[in-house]
């Protein structure tokens, strides 16, 4: 008879089988028979967090960054109800993250027991799909279809919920072999017709638009050089999500910037004035749509997604494509290769003019900022950071706010992988576990939070675990007192009433960063901010920076609520711009 | 410029709404029925009505039959869903006036009151293949399979024939012919 395993040993058998080196996690009393076994199997090293939260979110910095599932250990009660914002968040953002929770024992289940929580219930509508155990000979087939379920089709999250008595119990194991069969929930379901129609749409448009997202990324490397291929063979102009950023080289001539709320002026206004939009893994979400009937009037919509569900949800399309994005745009290079070998020269010419015309929207500069010598634009410190880390390999992750968007708009990626941001459910103290995360999957690689102060406080707790292993991440805080996105909003569209926006005693990040046992920084003008940001970069340590910048710089431009598309506001006004821009175009 | 005071946007037109009856097949597992429900809900779909039985204990599939109102957009989009769903095997809809489907709803009337008013009732039964259950000397329960308009209408009339009490089911489905639900 075959050895008989425990239900905490069959966790980690198959935690081995699935290749999971890394997991992020915090014990109690419901995961403690898997806490103890910890130490038999070396090849899974265990993240100590201070917060399940921040294992969440390390878990999802981790995944994207590397394409490979991110796993998180909780406890149940309130251990998995603090992961609840990074699972929900991992959802929105499509990350392939396995939780596993740990719970009363079966027969405490429903008695109100300590540390109980209806886990799989409160989860239920959070991830891709939950499992509540009892019964440990169906632990096993569980964690692999988990991580089946998380990885293939849109990736997301999932949970499994075990119970501590079912962690004790005993049964066979048997090695799990990896299924080359997708889950018959994501299979690619396009035709090679509609590979043609979508040449066919291309070859006759004259004013044509890629529009990209996070799809791309999740559809590994090779979607990214593939897309790369189909561009440049096209001569289309191309746009991102906030998702999608890296893609695409982002300081190419045909990439155009990001879309969206703040996208740039060449972006928006190509999107609504194009004859074809091919979305390409995006989901046409209403902070890039704007207001919805009236987007992009008059294109023909093509949708490439994986998920069938995407189709038609927000924007109703012409073509949808339903297919992994990298299948997608191999089989129509493919086909353009086979069919159209001068496809290249005839278009460009015949979008030429559809050029000119970006180029002028270009031309307005919708980024530029009146820079000063005395403070530091915020702005101005992004640029300054993408300029000085520009070569080397850097990943960055961000909070949640205006230095979000800044840092979207001034950081160019030319890498996918490279870009971790929450965007769907837009998660303050998303990026430094986030980045910690990242780390821990590039160990010798530069990683840099780009953080607002009042975010990074909300899981700032985490740079203890970043000591604890290490981790030399870097905290670059754009700090400007307020919660700068609330405050702009409440200029903008609530008369200047700045209710609770603004933090009257934040802490000194500095004397912060010391407690923590890494580094503090402080950068208050222009002028010493290169060489601060120099110093940070050969900091070996942990670095939390603050930056000290205008307190009341707004993000622009920007598509007010309710607008479409070519109603954009630009910056602070300055004439040149007044000259330019014409009839709906509204500034501030 | 006009104040739109959120950084939502505004919404859009509003489509015609139709009433579509969704059969959906799942794993007969705990938890199946809240997850169904629970997508409704939490994307503010409607639920008219319900009905949910396992049909194959040998291969552990229950079917749910779901009457829904919505434009066609969200009807789209409600099985686009359901499918995404782990446990869910197949989905279909049809419109309500679909004329190649049937569809019943079962109604237990109890009626309490002197012989004159329940033969009244039961009479009033008789189309809707009235079967009677139960009988005392005051009293007798009813059962009737109808159209959802019509037992409501059943309910309303009786009221007046000493109508007590009134327990009705869902929705279920089923095609005419030979043909199944694809």
């Amino acid at each position: 008879m075959s050895k008989l395993y425990s239900g905490a040993e069959i966790v980690f058998k198959c935690l081995e089988d699935q290749g999971v080196d890394t997991i992020f996690g915090y014990p109690g009393g419901a995961v403690l028979p898997i806490y103890d076994e910890l130490k038999n199997f070396s090849s899974v090293k265990h993240f100590l967090v201070r917060h399940e939260q921040g294992a969440g979110h390390a878990a999802e910095g981790y995944a994207r960054s590397s394409g490979k599932p991110g796993v998180a250990l909780v406890t149940s009660g309130p251990g998995a109800t603090n992961i609840v914002t990074a699972l929900t968040d991992a959802y929105m953002d499509s990350v392939p993250i396995v939780c596993i929770s740990g719970q009363v024992p079966t027969h405490l289940i429903g008695t109100d027991a300590f540390q109980e929580a209806d886990t799989t219930g409160i989860t239920r509508p959070c991830t891709k799909h939950n499992w509540l155990v009892k019964d440990v000979k169906n632990l096993a087939k569980t964690i692999h279809r988990a991580f089946e379920v998380a990885t293939t089709g849109r990736p997301g999250p999932v949970l499994i919920d075990i119970p501590k008595d079912v962690q004790f119990q005993k049964t066979n194991y048997t090695k799990y072999k990896k299924l080359k069969k997708l889950n018959g929930k994501a299979k690619n379901n396009f035709s090679q017709s509609e590979i043609d129609e979508l040449i066919k749409l291309m070859s006759n448009s004259s004013k044509p638009i890629f529009y990209t997202g996070g799809g791309v990324i999740n559809s590994g490397p090779k979607a990214s050089a593939l897309l790369r291929e189909l561009v440049y063979a096209t001569g289309f102009p191309i746009t991102s999500t906030l998702q999608g950023l890296g893609a695409f080289p982002g300081n190419d001539n045909q990439f155009v910037g990001m879309l969206g709320m703040h996208g740039t002026y060449e972006a928006n206004n190509a999107m609504h004035d194009c004859d074809l939009m091919i979305n390409v893994g995006a989901r046409f979400d209403d902070r890039i749509t704007g207001k919805i009937d009236e987007f992009s009037p008059k294109s023909k919509k093509v949708h490439i997604d994986i998920d069938p569900s995407s189709i038609n949800k927000n924007v109703k399309v012409d073509l949808p494509i339903i297919g992994d994005v990298s299948e997608v745009i191999n089989a129509t290079l493919r086909s353009i290769k086979k069919k159209k070998l001068n496809f290249t020269k005839s278009n460009k010419q015949k979008i030429s003019k559809w050029w000119e015309k970006i180029e002028k929207w270009r031309s307005i500069r919708s980024l530029d900022y009146i820079n000063s010598e005395e403070t530091i634009k915020p702005q101005y410190a992004v640029q300054r950071l993408y300029e000085l880390t520009k070569d080397k390999d850097t990943f960055i992750t961000t909070e949640v706010g205006q230095h979000q968007m800044w840092a979207a708009q001034h950081y160019k990626f030319d890498k996918p992988n490279r870009w971790m941001t929450s965007g769907g459910l837009g998660t303050m103290g998303y990026g430094l576990p986030a980045a910690i995360g990242v780390q821990v999957a590039h160990p010798n690689k530069l990683v840099i939070d780009i953080a607002g102060e009042a975010s990074v406080l909300m899981t700032m707790q985490e740079m203890s675990t970043a000591v604890q292993y290490s981790l030399p991440i870097k905290i670059f805080i754009l700090n400007n007192e307020y919660m700068g996105m609330v405050r702009q909003w409440q200029e903008l569209l609530h008369d200047k009433n700045y209710s609770e926006s603004y933090t009257a005693a934040l802490p000194d990040f500095v004397k912060l960063a010391e407690a923590y046992g890494c580094v503090g920084m402080k950068a208050t003008t222009p002028e010493e901010l290169d060489d601060k940001i120099i110093e940070m970069l050969n900091t070996e340590r942990p670095v939390i920076f603050d930056c000290r910048v205008d307190k009341v710089e707004n993000c622009f431009p920007m598509i007010p609520s309710g607008k479409p598309h070519n109603q954009m506001l630009l910056g602070p006004s300055d004439k040149k711009e007044k000259k330019i821009t014409g009839k709906g175009k509204i500034l501030v | 410029m006009s104040k739109a005071k959120s950084a939502y946007s505004i919404p859009g037109k509003k489509g015609k709404l139709d009433t579509h009856i969704i059969v959906v097949w799942v794993d007969n597992e705990a938890g199946v029925l809240a997850r169904v429900v629970g997508l409704f809900s939490g994307r503010g779909y409607n639920i008219e009505s319900l009905a949910v039985a396992e049909v194959d204990p040998k291969l552990n599939i229950s079917r749910i039959t779901i009457v829904t109102t919505g434009t066609p957009q969200v009807i789209e989009q409600i099985k686009l869903q359901l499918k995404k769903l782990v446990p869910v095997h197949k989905v279909a809809n049809f419109m309500r006036n679909d004329k190649k489907v049937i569809f019943k709803e079962m109604a237990l009337f109890k009626v309490v009151g002197n012989d004159l008013k329940r033969k009244k009732a039961l009479n009033a039964c008789k189309k809707y293949n009235a079967v009677i259950l139960d009988k005392t000397k005051k009293s007798c329960v009813i059962q009737i399979t109808a159209l959802r308009r019509e037992i409501d209408l059943m309910a309303k009339n009786l009221k007046k024939l000493g109508l007590v009490s009134l327990s009705r089911t869902g929705a279920v489905a089923m095609t005419r012919g030979a043909d199944t639900f694809r």
